[in-house]
């Protein structure tokens, strides 16, 4: 009896370590779907579209890149010469949230079956630097719109130029900048806490969820915050799946914290958003949320992430001409509103001017010709620096940041503001930042 | 700090409890571990989303759909997956992670892999001795306390309970003395599945809705019915309040550390099983022969 129980504990507790390392991201479930428009005549430009597909980081490099194959297409497609090529869109569902091997798998598939000639996406630094080393074997274009670490490009286009000159990013702006950004963003709010608030230091509490990219900000935001003339009262890093964080906002709450400065991607954004609404924490939230920039936010927090305020690639603001018809168009056509990952868009026109420019697909040729572009796009003006990686700063691309205000996702950035001494930036649409009206009331008199 | 310990530790750790129980409970009587338990627990969550949310449906009746599609579910799982290989535990373990990754894969298809969320039944919060605390929490809390009354009251003072409680005792007498066991634990099953469903419309508006919101649970819920003593609904009950307070103690205490709360917890589970491995209160195989 007593080697029966011993058994069974066994078995259970191996059974906990298989769901551990399942639950942490070793499970596999690709659901590997290639959607072709098989075209009869026309010569055919075949993009692969890389992300995985059913989350909202691949779901929306496909809507960006299918809306500007839609609309090059309908417009005659792409002028090569005497030819016309029409885009052709073909889904790399890379699965690459849950396994890199199946991304690699993806993109190998995607070369050697459907005879893709570029592609354009990525999410998970992890997945991207392999799927990138497989397209630089084959010669083929790889344009990141999702994954933002710098090392994708820099220590490769820069050392090897040869071998990974057929490497971009057009979006996010890279992680470094995005910590400047996420810096900016911050002392805007301190700023409207001091103004409205009448508090000269306000208090942060960062909370981040614990994973691997944002682990340099953390270390950063709790030397640069002090320097930036506010006071850091505590680090929270709950799970990136943690399905309750209200002993985290309660005690953040009884810290005394005027603003939450926070960085999440997983379901904690969710989590974090609906108790940070619903337990009325008397704190401004800033800072990075992937779930945040989705049109289905408000609802997912059952309306509590009201006020909560991040980054984004887009913005319903005019950082160019067509950003705001992107914008709309996006949202009509996918009752959604457009992540960074929809990059891919821009991508699209930017690589469609130039193989017209130079009049050829040539990998080679088109590498050289995408390294000297300067496109305007929905994203800003787009230029790519030394190791290929789009410029960030005013006059290029900026980056947006969007506050949930009356039930509607806005522009809050750029909005007057001043990056160098005399200048001044605000893009057509955006709107002021508002404080949470409970936060106002919580703090006026104290 | 202390009102937060208390308030936090207690609504964490019923909320365990409430999912735990009927894990517990099947193993019990019927001797399966049932490994699918928390996906049946995730299907009840979605179908509240998809019900309530995506229909339009009445958040009450949407719950009571829930629960009997799950429950629907859970029997015919249990009739025709489960029951035809319950006599090897082995086998049982792989049949129910199976029937749970079927689910998990079923729910990507239907939903995506979105984070989604369901409307609470009560929106907005109270303050309890000075911590905030949502309403839904105060109302699972309430629920809770029902269910494991019901509970009660069914195992102990009703025929269906008695037969239960025999079966558990001894499957082979219980059967020479009339009881159909193989029917109790079809009953038996459905109480242990219509507590996973309650378990997952309660939280449902607490926590986030994506196709792998079963596996964490099911860790926890493991460690607890371990720490407990296979089977024991007191012990069950009394270590979902251990882990669930050592959790909120972590995140208070080591705040940079509050990913490692779930850790914390298993160890002190491992810790607890090296000095008294029956769990706390072991009434694994007491009653068999």
């Amino acid at each position: 009896m007593f080697r029966h129980r011993w058994s069974i504990l066994s078995l259970l507790i191996l059974v906990i370590c298989i769901l551990l390392l399942v639950a942490t991201g070793c499970d596999d479930s690709p659901v590997d779907v290639d959607e072709v428009d098989e075209g009869e005549e026309a010569n055919f430009l075949k993009v692969g579209i890389v992300g995985p597909m059913g989350f909202v980081q691949g779901d929306h490099s496909w809507y960006g890149a299918e809306l500007a194959k839609e609309e090059i297409n309908a417009a005659g497609g792409i002028n090569v010469g005497d030819k016309n090529y029409m885009i052709q869109t073909v889904m790399v569902d890379t699965n690459e949230l849950q396994s890199v091997d199946d991304a690699v798998s993806a993109v190998e598939r995607a070369i050697a079956v459907d005879d893709v000639d570029l592609f354009i996406g990525g999410f998970r630094t992890e997945a991207v630097l392999p799927m990138t080393e497989v397209a630089v074997d084959n010669n083929k274009i790889f344009m990141i719109a999702g994954a933002a670490d710098r090392s994708l490009l820099e220590g490769r286009v820069d050392v090897d130029y040869d071998r990974y000159k057929y490497l971009f990013r057009i979006a996010p702006p890279n992680n470094i900048e995005l910590v400047t950004l996420s810096f900016i963003l911050l002392n805007e709010v301190a700023n409207s806490v001091r103004a409205e608030l009448g508090i000269d230091t306000p208090r942060v509490a960062i909370l981040m969820e614990m994973l691997t990219w944002n682990e340099p900000l953390v270390q950063i935001a709790q030397q640069q915050i002090p320097a930036m003339g506010m006071e850091v009262v505590g680090v929270w890093r709950p799970s990136a799946t943690a399905t309750d964080i209200s002993t985290e906002l309660t005690e953040i709450q009884s810290q005394g914290a005027h603003i939450i400065y926070m960085a999440n991607s997983g379901p904690v954004a969710i989590t974090y958003g609906r108790q940070w609404g619903e337990l009325e924490i008397p704190a401004c939230s800033v800072g990075l949320s992937v779930e945040n920039q989705k049109a289905g936010y408000l609802e997912a927090t059952g309306g509590y992430g009201e006020y909560d305020m991040s980054l984004n690639t887009y913005g319903r603001a005019a950082a160019t001409e067509k950003s705001i018809p992107f914008w709309d168009t996006f949202m009509e056509t996918y009752d959604d509103t457009p992540s960074h990952s929809a990059g891919t868009y821009d991508a699209l026109y930017l690589i469609k001017d130039a193989i017209e420019n130079i009049g050829t697909i040539d990998s080679e040729a088109l590498a050289e010709e995408i390294a000297n572009a300067d496109y305007e796009g929905a994203l800003g003006r787009v230029v790519f620096d030394e190791v290929h990686d789009v410029t960030w700063g005013p006059g290029f691309v900026t980056g947006f940041s969007n506050q949930w205000q009356d039930g509607e996702l806005v522009a809050v950035w750029p909005y007057e503001w001043s990056p160098a001494e005399g200048v001044e930036i605000t893009y057509q649409g955006a709107v002021p930042y508002k404080i949470p009206p409970r936060v106002i009331d919580y703090w006026k008199d104290r | 700090m202390i009102e937060n310990i208390l308030v936090r530790g207690l609504l964490n750790s019923c909320v365990y409890a409430m999912i735990a129980i009927g894990f517990s409970l099947i193993f019990g009587v019927a001797r399966i571990i049932n490994l699918s338990h928390t996906a049946f627990y995730m299907v009840a969550a979605y179908g509240i989303f998809l019900f309530n949310v995506q229909a339009g449906f009445d958040p009450i009746l949407s719950i009571v759909l829930s629960i009997l599609v799950v429950s629907a579910l859970g029997v015919l799982s249990y009739r025709y997956l489960i029951d035809p290989v319950r006599e090897r535990e082995t086998s049982t373990l792989i049949v129910t992670i199976a029937i749970a990754l079927m689910m998990q894969e079923i729910i990507f298809i239907l939903f995506g892999g979105h984070y989604r969320g369901a409307v609470a039944l009560i929106s907005g919060h109270t303050t309890l001795i000075g911590v905030r605390v949502t309403n839904q929490y105060i109302l699972t809390l309430a629920v809770v306390m029902t269910a494991l009354i019901i509970v009660w009251y069914l195992l102990m003072k009703t025929r269906l309970g008695i037969a239960i409680r025999a079966a558990a005792q001894d499957r082979e007498i219980a059967n020479l003395m009339g009881v159909d066991v193989r029917k109790v634990a079809i009953h038996t099953m459905t109480i242990a599945v219509v507590l996973a469903a309650l378990a997952g419309a309660m939280v449902a508006p607490i926590y986030v809705l994506e196709p792998h919101m079963w596996i964490n649970p099911l860790v926890i819920i493991l460690a607890i019915v371990i720490l407990g003593g296979l089977g024991s609904i007191k012990g069950t009950f009394i270590s979902a309040f251990i882990l669930g307070f050592t959790e909120v103690l972590v995140v208070i205490f080591i705040p940079g550390g509050a990913f490692l709360k779930v850790t914390f917890a298993l160890a002190l589970m491992v810790i607890i099983l090296l000095i008294r491995p029956e769990g706390l209160f072991g009434v694994f195989l007491e009653g068999e022969r």
